[in-house]
Formats: structure tokens, sequence, C-alpha cells
């Protein structure tokens, strides 16, 4: 089946997730879009498989056009796709997840169907046990499934969005064998994809989308390098490798903070063997797309999830299996990314929050913690007054509350992507402040998806890809398209 | 006392339960939970009993019972899948509501004599030994709970309408892009599982606590079968388990308080309630153990086949108003 993209938009406000793009995606082939996060990419996807309506543009298969605004229209046109959480049925088995949405008769035939689904799963060579039940199947496994059922439905157009992450690299193999034996067969596969070897690795074409617009197609054989640009298209170039506006801390030998081997297993992310020192002073930056295991590890250092396997140390102490509480008391805080959701008390005021962190005593002393609210307000510049509830403050003035909330002695911070959302000048008062409160006094750990930013404000940069730390070094011994390079799984060993 | 008639009467007291249990069961594997229960079935009692007193027509009665269970449920079903108000205050706040209207609407009929359901073996299969004196020497409403059970099994497991029943309750997200209309079916199944409710008000005050009054005797029911479906896994047959077992619990006491007369006849009318929340609790805690099992049934041993057997997890969506949100 032939599909053509004709000048799709998708509108959200004034955010523009797709802008015009046209391309076509050809049978007998696997299709790659390429792109990093918000690229565009998964809200390309979601409209094509009907799952979201388009604001405009058309779609033509074999030549004719459609128009379908439902996930059922669009396997009717024989569209079918694997999102990113698996669609399915936890609590029934895998013969019944199969059969449900194919059009059977009202009686169950399960032995008719198990042939079926044994069959197709033989030609592909996956191994689904019928009877298992699929919260007992890992995510791979229900991969398959789902790819084995919308075959049966006989869906022409395969949609796969990243499909690689959190599955072993042997199921990955099989998916791979048997992606490419269903192109020869005659199938279109588009593979939604942020890793350059699964695309380099499978397909015929890809679409490069950046900031929502197609900014390259390229046929096989492909070009890392030539793929990489057109994906970060300026944007690396123009970065300034100008030193972080931190001072840089004294040579100190022995580390605040250690990190040994972390392992953990939590869903999709995996994180294998993940170490790293944190001496005082020092700030890390964390690149890498997203779910690439930085928000685990983050969530690790700061002991709300405990490690599988692996040690965390504070000044030589260990807290392994510790608490979160133990976490905090040797000053080690975190701030999330989610601030209303993680950080804050949505419907709480502001001066209710300082009386929870604050507050030591039994009764609420709201005079004094009117005035240190006050100072704070002040000290912050938080646009806001005591009785403003936490959700009614614009995400910058949420973020300046959160820092307020920070006790002085804290030794680490750990700040999950803290200019999430906040405009070039918020962004600057919020590493300014940090500068100001805890430069050379906190060690300060944080991620980010931009890396102009992680170059600015950082001594070193770690990369996180597909749950390891991919590279480690200090910003004046690495050069943005190094980085960035790591960011899509690509290491020169040097 | 004799076994034979023992197991009668646990089957006989149980039917009405039955009715009420896996009617809920109904509901909530498609997603829905309808706590108002207790307040149905007095509801519908109340009205069964009042249709059966003036027309003479039990099958008018059971049916007007039925379509009362439906009504209630259908407040549940359009305010949780239409407005997105939560169906645990919908819930609680139609119990209050439709005990005190039971009691306020059916004042004037309290203490009649009223038509009740006839006794009525069936020919044959009654005279097969123990087993027709236990199970068919009954009459149609004890018949209906045998049909509703195996019904309701054949039709989860062995359907394609029971399939998507259960994707509804699992994961309506999934089930709406499988092109299931789920809004729709929660809403049937809603109505369908108030209705088996309502015919369980309909036997009390026509069959096992004739008349009605206040109280009427099938006061805190409703608690208890929402309790056994959760005991019973949601699965149908477990389900029905649970509420003979709940029947037997509830005899036992009746027997062992003409046999200890010292005891407050009270501890035995209680009883069963603690002792069914201790059952979940161990169940709970064996599920658990059994968890970390080898998968290979042949290992086990009998007791943990058994705890394996009666190991629950509740549909995934149960109770949410995710649909709201999402279509």
């Amino acid at each position: 089946m032939k599909i053509r993209l004709e000048n799709i938009c998708k509108y959200y406000g004034k955010v523009k997730a797709n802008d015009k793009i046209s391309f076509t995606i050809e049978p007998n082939s696997i299709h790659g879009i390429l792109g990093e996060n918000g690229a565009g990419k998964s809200t390309l996807m979601k409209i094509l498989a009907g799952f979201t309506p388009k604001t405009s543009g058309k779609i033509f298969i074999n030549g004719q056009m459609v128009n379908y605004n439902t996930p059922t229209k669009a396997l009717e046109l024989g569209i079918g796709m694997l999102y990113q959480d698996p669609q399915d049925f936890a609590g029934l088995t895998v013969l019944e997840n199969f059969l449900l949405g194919l059009k059977t008769s009202w009686k169950i035939k399960e032995y008719e169907y198990t042939v079926k689904l044994t069959n197709l799963c033989q030609q592909l060579g996956f191994k689904l046990q019928p009877e298992a039940y699929l919260k007992d199947l890992t995510v791979g496994e229900r991969q398959q499934l789902e790819i084995v059922r919308l075959l049966a439905l006989g869906v022409e157009v395969l949609i796969l969005d990243e499909p690689s992450t959190g599955i072993s690299t042997q199921q990955k193999q099989i998916l791979f064998t048997a992606l490419k034996r269903l192109a020869k067969q005659g199938k279109s596969i588009l593979l939604v994809s942020h890793k350059l070897e699964d695309i380099t690795e499978l397909c015929d074409q890809v679409t490069v989308l950046s900031n929502g617009q197609v900014t390259g197609e390229f046929m096989a054989p492909l070009d890392t390098e030539q793929l990489l640009e057109c994906m970060f298209g300026q944007k690396l170039k123009q970065i300034i490798n100008s030193g972080s506006i931190f001072p840089q801390p004294k040579n100190k030998s022995t580390p605040l903070v250690q990190v040994r081997d972390i392992c953990s297993d939590h869903g999709r992310i995996r994180l294998k063997n993940c170490s790293l020192s944190i001496y005082p002073g020092e700030i890390i930056g964390i690149a890498g797309l997203e779910n690439s295991g930085q928000e685990l590890f983050l969530r690790i250092l700061a002991g709300l999830v405990r490690p599988q396997k692996g040690t965390i140390t504070i000044n030589g102490k260990n807290l392994t299996e510790k608490n979160n509480r133990t976490f905090l008391q040797n000053h080690i805080h975190f701030i999330p990314t989610n601030r209303l959701e993680e950080g804050l008390f949505a419907d709480l005021t502001l001066l209710e929050h300082y009386l929870l962190v604050f507050q030591q005593s039994f009764w609420l002393k709201s005079k004094s913690a009117y005035k240190l609210c006050l100072q704070k307000i002040e000290d912050l510049k938080i646009k806001g007054l005591p009785n403003t509830p936490a959700k009614a403050l614009s995400g910058g003035n949420q973020q300046r509350l959160l820092l307020s909330l920070l006790p002085r002695q804290a030794k680490l911070l750990i700040l999950e992507h803290p200019t999430r959302g906040l405009d070039v000048e918020s962004a600057l008062w919020v590493w300014q402040y940090l500068q100001k409160c805890y430069g050379l006094k906190a060690s300060i750990v944080f991620s980010s998806p931009e890396l102009d930013e992680i170059f600015q404000v950082a001594h070193k940069v770690i990369v996180f890809y597909n749950g390891q730390i991919l590279l480690s070094k200090k910003i004046s011994d690495t050069t943005p398209e190094e980085v960035g390079n790591a960011i899509a799984g690509k290491v020169e060993h040097a | 006392m004799d076994t034979t008639i023992l197991l009668a009467s646990v089957i006989s007291s149980a039917a009405p339960i039955i009715f009420a249990t896996l009617g809920e069961t109904f509901t909530e594997r498609a997603g829905i939970v309808n706590l108002s229960l207790d307040g149905t079935i007095l509801l519908s009692a109340m009205v069964g009993f009042v249709v059966a007193y003036n027309t003479h027509n039990l099958i008018l009665a059971f049916l007007a019972s039925g379509l009362t269970g439906a009504a209630v449920a259908s407040i549940v079903a359009i305010g949780s899948l239409f407005y997105g108000l939560s169906q645990v205050a919908i819930g609680f706040v139609l119990t209050l509501t439709c005990r005190d209207l039971a009691y306020f609407l059916g004042n004037a009929y309290t203490r009649l004599p009223g038509p009740q359901v006839k006794h009525l073996a069936i020919p044959l299969l009654k005279d097969l030994p123990f087993i027709g004196p236990v199970f068919f020497n009954h009459n149609l409403v004890v018949y209906l709970s045998y049909v509703l059970i195996i019904f309701s099994w054949y039709y989860f497991y062995k359907t394609k309408a029971g399939l998507i029943l259960r994707a509804c309750g699992e994961n309506p997200v999934a089930a709406y892009s499988r092109g299931i209309n789920v809004k729709l079916h929660q809403l049937a199944y809603t109505l369908w599982g108030g209705f088996w409710v309502g015919l369980s008000g309909a036997s009390y005050s026509l069959l096992f606590k004739p008349g009605w009054g206040r109280p009427q005797g099938a006061e805190g029911i409703g608690w208890i079968a929402l309790a056994i479906v959760i005991f019973g896994g949601w699965d149908p047959l477990k389900v029905a388990l649970g509420t003979y077992f709940f029947a037997f619990l509830q005899l036992v006491g009746i027997l062992l308080q003409s046999s200890y007369p010292q005891i407050p006849s009270q501890v035995f009318q209680v009883a069963p309630f603690p002792l069914m929340i201790l059952m979940l609790v161990i169940m709970h805690i064996s599920s658990q153990k059994t968890a970390k099992l080898d998968p290979q049934p042949q290992h086990l041993s009998p007791i943990q086949r058994l705890l394996r057997f009666l190991k629950t997890t509740p549909p995934a969506a149960l109770g949410s108003n995710v649909h709201t949100k999402e279509f």
C-alpha cells in the first residue's frame, strides 16, 4: 500500500506539533521516521493511525484521498499502529487479547484461533503461549502479540513507535528479522525512532523531522553523519563552549557522593551498571533522549526509588536501601520536572508550603511563617501572595517556589530539567540564583534536553542511552557534536 | 442436623444473594462499581411486594423489582460515564436514599400478608438420592440461581460478548482502540447487573423474608454481596462459591445458637461478617505467597493449588472514570 501525506498540520493552540509535513511511504519497504523528542514524530503517527485528528492536510492511499479519525477506521483501511505503551489487557490471556477486535462469531472458537495464532507466530519466529496471562509477559512478547494481532486484522501498513525501547537485545533481533520479512511480503513498515542504530540497520528510506517539519529525506545506504546533522540542525554548531557560569570546584580528591553499579528494572526502563562520582561543588549535566534512564537514575539518586543492585554513599556513609527521609537528612534534595504533580501541593497556598517545610512545632505558627513567606517572595521575586495556591502560579514561579523550599545547607541538589517551560529570562534567573546560593557549597546534578544549557552550566556532562551511561566527560574535554552523537547512541571508541 | 437438610438450606438461602453477587460481578467486570446494592435490594424488595400485593402477579412483581434495580444502577452509570462523577460517592448516597425511600414509600404496606413464591420440586430429579433433596426440592427462584451461575460462567469465558465485557473493565482505552463502544457496554452491564440486584430484593420480600416491614430482614445483604464479589475474585464460579460459603456460615451461626444458649445470639448473627473479612485477609496473604511459586501446577501441593485457584486480581480499570477524560 502506498501512502502519501500532503501538508499535514497539527496545532495545539499556538504550538505547531506538525507543520506542513509531506512524504510518501512505499510498499515493500521499511520507512524510518527520525527525530529528537518533541520533533513531532508521535503526533504524526497518531494522526496516521486515526488516534488524533489532524488540523489540516491530506492523506492519500494508493492515490485515493481518505478521511478518517478513529483507530477503527484506520484499521479498516489497513493501517495499524503498535503504541509505545502497549494498548492491551494485562488481566486477559494471550489468546483473549488476540481475539479482541477480530471479527469472530458470538461463541469463541478457542481451537481455531489458537491454531491461527500459533501459525502466525511461527511465520514470524515468535514464541507465545496462548494460555499465558499477559501480565506475566515481557514488553517484547507483548509487542510480538500486538504485531500478530494487527496482521490477523489484515493490516498492510504497520506503524511502530520506538519498538526497541525496553526490550532485550535478543528480542530486538527477533523483532527486526520479523519486520524485514514482513516488508518482503509486501507490507509497509513505518518505524519511529530516535535511535540511529535501529534506523540505519533496518530502514530503506528515512524522513527526518525537527520542530514539526521535515528536514531531510534519505535513501539507504544511510550516512549517520548526515542524519545527525539533519536531526539536530544547526543547533550543535551554534553552541559556544564558553565554560560553566558556576565557579570551578577546587581539586579535591574525595568525592561527595559515589554511585556504584546501579541496576534497576522499572517497566520499560532498565538501568545497567550506572556509576557516577560527584565531587563537592561540581555541576553535572545529564543529557539523553526521553526514557533513556535518566529519569529513573535521578530518582534513585534522590532515594525515591530503590535500585535492585548497586550502592550509593555520601561522604563515605552508605545510603543504599535507606529511604528518602535518610537521603533528606543527609542533605540530598530533589526537584522533579513535574512541578505541580510531584513537587508541590496544587491546592495549598505559598504560606502553607512554608509551614509544611520549615515548621517544626506541633502548632502552626502562622505569624513567623508569614514573615518568612514574605521574605522568600521578595528574595526570589515570586509573583504571588502568601495565600495564592500553588496551582495558580505560572511555571516559572512554581519553580521559584520549589527553589525557595530548598534548605541552605543542602549538599546535593538533584534537578530534573529545572528550566522546563521557562522562558530564557526565567531560566537564566534560575541558574543565577542557584549559583548565588549554592555555588561551591553544594553539588548539582541536573538533566536537560537542551545541550546548550548543559554546556553553559555544567562542569561535566554524562549521556544516558538505553539505560546506560554512554559518555561521561568534563565539558572542557568534549564537543557538542560528540555529546549529540552519544545521545543518538553513537560513540567513537578512542 | 441432617447433612442433606443443611446443604439444601444453604443452597436455598444463598439464592437471593447469588442474584446480587453475580449481578454485581457483571457490573464490576465491565469496570463500574455499583455500591448502592444495600439500598437497591430494600427498594426493589418493597416494589416487588407492593406490585405482588396489588396485582397478585408474581412474574410482574419480579419484573418490577428488576427494573427498579436497573433504574437505580442507571444513576450510577450515567453519572459516572457521562458526567464524570465519582462512582463511589453516587453509590453511597444512593444506598442511603434508596433505603429511606423504601421505608417511606412502603410504610402503608407494613406487615400485610401478601402472595409468596410457591414450592416446586422438580419431578424425577427430586427423587435422585442426595442430589435430589439438596438441589431439586426448592422453588423457581432457587432454580433460576443455578441458571444464572452457569449462564454467567459461559457468557464470561466462552462468548465474544463476555470477552468484550472483561476487556472494558480491564483497559477501556485499549478496548476503545479496538473498536468497542466502551461506554455503551458499561452502561448496559450496569443496568443488567442492577436488574439482578433488583430480583434479589424481590426474592426476599416474596420468598425468604416474606412481606414488608421495618426492618425487612434483607438489611446488610447488599454490603456482604459487595464483599463476596471481591472474595470471589470477580469470577462467576468463585463468586457463587463464596456466596454459598457465606450462606453456610450464617446457617452454622443459627445452629450453634441453639447449642450454646449461654452465648448472646448477636455473636452468631454477626460472626459471618468478620469471618468473611478474615477469609479475605488469608486469601490476600496467600495469594502474595503463591505468586512466587513455581508456575507448573503439577509441582504444587493440593493446598497450594487451592490457594492459587482462590487468587484474585480485580479488573484493572475498576471504578475509574478514565473514559470521560480519554474520549
